[in-house]
């Protein structure tokens, strides 16, 4: 299985990470192309690519930056989302680590789009390293001329700062991002109105994912046809994802929207299998928040429509194996206890119900479970967002489902080792429910 | 409180430059937009988010200091208490759990004689969430150096770095 590679295609290369190496592969020359076109010519291009949202979301690009209101009189931004923080995800430091001149290409590129004269990078704050590249990175930029006053000498004004969050993964939530960005604390606004009418200081803002942006000059480069093709129908070009948990070879991979979780889990490109004598039993598919498969479901192509009749999600693409021998119910308490804690505290279904639900699985695991916490516990859930999900939950931003839908599929599907808990009074998998490399060695 | 010292000389300089450095990157009438970068200043030259400090911030930054404070206490890399010399941050979450960092945790809390959680003059050993490193997992942070596929020999080894 062939898979042409797109974001990561210059990794590695000697000096990529500086504005010399990205230059000797061909950096900026998409700009400079970009830079002859119309602003709506540029966005008709991303329009056609398919390119869709990698943060999560899977919102096709070209839709998005059309949403912003021709007549308004504003200043309007970008803001670029580097808060990777969703369990299981680890690509876009790899990006700002590897080929950060890609992303602030990109910037470039959907700034002029937009029409856009400031960008603000919102990196997470424990990025101190994948920070570090991307401000060299950007100094590089501006002592080149490229950003500044004038955009690649274009009479056009263009500033890039990257701002650093302070550790909340609720700052990934688009509007929680920007009260971050404005100096407060993450707490997630109600829509409508959309960032695209009124973001960041009330002014229309785009906020898009690294990995999104950073794919815009290979799209200048070899087309928007070609972007599209690479992938399938409604999801252009290719994806990174992150391999993690119980396989032979963790890591971060690019796939083709085609690549099956079995492809990803198996193929000697990418995981190498499971360790011998061990079966995947489980696999989160998009980042812990991504409703759980089981074995039989690995066909799924890691494309964002597909899973769809899975009830389940493509999301920023950190796909967590569980083998055979791990513990389904404490794999769960340690996702819900996430969320626990990272609930930013302003809807009470999430504030009570994240705490709630871990209590009632710490119970379960420890043995102190009984028959009617089960139901309980599904009842919590479903009163923070409805099963099967349909991304209406109970509470202003997505935390409050991405919280409650494990719950519900790890319940749903894995039922039996929950009632056994309960029926035992004990965890089965006793001192080692964390699989084949569970132990620290 | 109010006459307490929040800087020496040197820090305050630092501190100047860098505040306005910053207030450069956002619209004038948006001054209180550069609060997380200005705490982050803050935190760096004095190792914590001092109440003084934190003063001198919200001044500088024409709001009040409770501003400065809702911040300082929502983000967790922001010490409003001064932590041990070296903040050993441990992801346990999923993706690391399955690859040995519960242990990890406990090797560290028996090397360390302390439990995650306490702040000690020392250390300040914590767990904390999912730190993008899953697929090199397990991982950990120390003062916000990131180190990962980690293992009980190189664990050892950057301990006896910490002196």
């Amino acid at each position: 299985m062939h898979v042409e590679k797109v974001v990561t295609r210059h990794w590695g290369k000697p000096g990529q990470p500086t504005l010399d190496g990205y230059r000797k592969n061909g950096g900026y020359e998409q700009l400079k192309k970009v830079l002859e076109l119309a602003p709506e010519a540029v966005q008709a291009e991303v329009k056609k690519s398919n390119l869709r949202g990698r943060g999560g979301a899977g919102f096709p690009t070209g839709l998005k930056w059309s949403f912003v209101p021709k007549d308004n009189p504003k200043p309007r931004y970008l803001a670029i989302n580097a808060d990777e923080s969703e369990p299981g995800t680890a690509k876009d430091r790899f990006i700002m680590e590897n080929d950060p001149h890609a992303l602030l290409e990109g910037v470039a590129i959907a700034c002029w789009a937009l029409n856009a004269h400031t960008c603000y990078i919102y990196a997470r704050g424990e990025f101190k390293h994948p920070s570090n590249v991307l401000d060299k990175a950007l100094a590089e930029a501006y002592a080149a001329g490229i950003f500044g006053k004038k955009l690649m000498g274009r009479d056009f004004e263009l500033n890039v700062y990257q701002v650093r969050g302070a550790g909340a993964y609720i700052c990934g939530e688009e509007t929680a991002m920007l009260e971050s960005l404005e100096g407060k604390k993450g707490w997630p606004r109600l829509k409508p109105p959309f960032p695209a009418v009124s973001g960041l200081f009330g002014c229309p803002t785009v906020v898009n994912n690294v990995e999104t942006i950073a794919t815009l000059p290979s799209i200048f480069e070899k087309g928007a046809d070609w972007f599209a093709k690479l992938g399938t129908d409604k999801s252009g070009g290719t994806r990174l994802v992150t391999l993690s948990g119980v396989c032979n070879r963790p890591g971060t991979y690019e796939v083709s929207m085609q690549t099956t979780l079995k492809d990803l889990i198996f193929d000697d490109q990418f995981g190498q299998g499971m360790p011998r004598g061990r079966t995947v039993k489980a696999v989160i598919p998009g980042g812990s928040s991504a409703p759980v498969l089981t074995a039989a479901e690995m066909g799924v192509a890691l494309e964002f429509e597909a899973f769809k009749p899975l009830n389940s999600m493509a999301g920023s693409g950190g796909i967590i194996v569980m083998d055979d021998t791990c513990c389904m119910v404490r794999c769960l308490w340690r996702v819900t206890r996430f969320y626990a804690e990272e609930s930013c505290g302003q809807c009470t279904p999430c504030r009570e119900g994240m705490p709630w639900m871990t209590r009632l699985l710490r119970k379960i695991e420890e043995g102190r479970g009984e028959p009617k916490d089960l139901e309980q516990l599904m009842q919590v859930a479903t009163s923070i967002a409805p099963w099967p999900p349909i991304g209406l939950g109970n509470t202003i931003c997505a935390l409050g489902d991405a919280g409650a839908l494990p719950v519900q599929s790890f319940v749903q599907k894995f039922k039996s080792e929950f009632v056994q808990h309960i029926a035992e009074h004990r965890c089965p998998y006793g001192e080692h429910p964390w699989g084949a490399f569970g132990e620290f060695q | 409180m109010s006459d307490a010292v929040a800087f020496t000389p040197e820090e305050q300089k630092k501190f100047d430059a860098g505040i306005s450095e910053l207030l450069g990157h956002y619209p004038p009438d948006r001054k209180r937009a550069a609060m997380l970068p200005a705490l982050r200043l803050l935190q760096e030259l004095r190792g914590w988010c001092t109440p003084e400090g934190m003063k001198a911030v919200a001044d500088k930054l024409e709001t009040t200091v409770e501003r400065a404070y809702e911040v300082a206490t929502f983000y967790v890399m922001f010490h409003t208490e001064k932590p041990g010399k070296y903040v050993i941050d441990v992801c346990t979450n999923l993706s690391c759990a399955l690859r040995g960092a519960e242990g990890m945790l406990k090797h560290l809390e028996v090397k360390l004689g302390t439990t995650a959680g306490t702040n000690g003059d020392k250390y300040f050993l914590r767990e904390t969430e999912c730190l993008a490193s899953c697929g090199t997992a397990p991982c950990l942070q120390i003062n916000e150096d990131h180190y990962e596929n980690l293992t009980k020999e190189k664990v050892d080894k950057l301990l006896e770095t910490l002196v």
